[in-house]
């Protein structure tokens, strides 16, 4: 690590702190998108299988 | 009688983009493609980080934090192609009201405000060693900070709004405004005299980048592109689910109401 510091300069916390930034609102972006499908395939599942979308109420009355 | 195929040809292209705007169709088509999308995306990015990291050149004037515009400038391009992509969408929603473009706006928010961040956050990264300022109220960054306050905007106007439907044509018309800022953002740096330099790759006469840089830059901007569709094709996912958990929970709660009505026990 302090190679790669050496390496990159005297401004090589800009430049890691630059690819960190971009890496954590990538990660937190795509973490939360998965969660969510996951989330509304869970309730989705869950409705289907009560069989929510069915109508027979409907035809009964 | 030249015309005829031709014609024959758009007609079926139109026809084919209509099915694929189906919601149904829409899941089983991003079902089949993101596994492949988001590999080609991977590679790419992992590709075009070791050659901006190792293979391309430290710049003669700003040395190492050349490399801080390997993920500036793609943020950049994604944050104001998120904002077009919404802006066709917004189209589609008020012009043809078609669900598939208001799932297609929402979806696109997020993802380009990130890119909008990202752009910002290290923009002011590599303007303090350059500079000398992490920030300075020049046409470029203000536009790009306002895109940025825009995106927040639509995100929460859809959600004040419970009606899926309303809260589009609203979100859709604010969005048409505001596109107005993404011409203005591209051409600031030759509006005004900003302290942002002007345009390097996408320039009439062509990029003024070394080919060393503008390859890894270029396929990190496909790569980027492509991440950035995976996961828009995966929101778009996830929000075609919520309007159908949203259909069936009102059927279901219609249903029990009936039933009690009946007096028959769920």
């Amino acid at each position: 690590m302090s190679g790669l510091i050496d390496h990159l300069g005297p401004h090589a916390g800009f430049i890691l702190a630059s690819y960190g930034a971009a890496g954590l609102v990538l990660i937190g972006l795509t973490l939360a998108i998965l969660r969510d499908h996951a989330a509304q395939k869970r309730a989705l599942d869950a409705l289907e299988r009560r069989g929510a979308g069915r109508r027979s109420g409907r035809e009964g009355a | 009688m030249a015309l005829k195929p031709r014609t024959d040809d758009i007609a079926g292209i139109m026809a084919s983009l209509i099915d694929l705007a189906n919601p149904t169709r829409f899941m089983r088509f991003s079902a089949v493609v993101l596994p492949w999308l988001a590999a080609i995306a991977t590679l790419l990015i992992v590709v075009g980080l070791y050659l901006a990291w190792f293979e391309a050149p430290a710049d003669y004037q700003q040395g190492e934090t050349i490399r801080i515009m390997f993920i500036h400038v793609p943020a950049a391009w994604l944050a104001m192609m998120f904002y077009s992509m919404m802006t066709l969408s917004a189209l589609g929603t008020l012009v043809w009201r078609h669900p598939l473009a208001d799932v297609a706006q929402k979806a696109a928010a997020p993802i380009g405000a990130c890119f909008a961040l990202i752009c910002l956050v290290t923009g002011s990264l590599w303007g303090k060693p350059m500079w000398g300022t992490y920030w300075v109220w020049d046409a470029r960054l203000t536009s790009m900070l306002v895109l940025l306050l825009i995106y927040l905007g639509l995100i929460a106007l859809w959600r004040a709004l419970d009606d899926p439907s309303r809260a589009a044509r609203a979100v859709a018309i604010l969005t048409l405004v505001g596109f107005v800022n993404v011409p203005i953002i591209k051409f600031s740096v030759d509006w005004w005299n900003t302290l942002h330099q002007p345009a390097s790759v996408l320039r009439m006469g062509g990029p003024t980048i070394h080919p060393s840089m503008l390859w890894p830059l270029l396929i990190l901007a496909v790569g980027f592109t492509l991440f950035a569709l995976s996961l828009h094709m995966v929101a778009m996912r996830a929000e075609i689910m919520r309007r159908r958990v949203r259909t069936l929970t009102i059927l279901e709660a219609e249903r029990l109401d009936r039933l009690a009505a009946q007096g028959v026990p769920a």
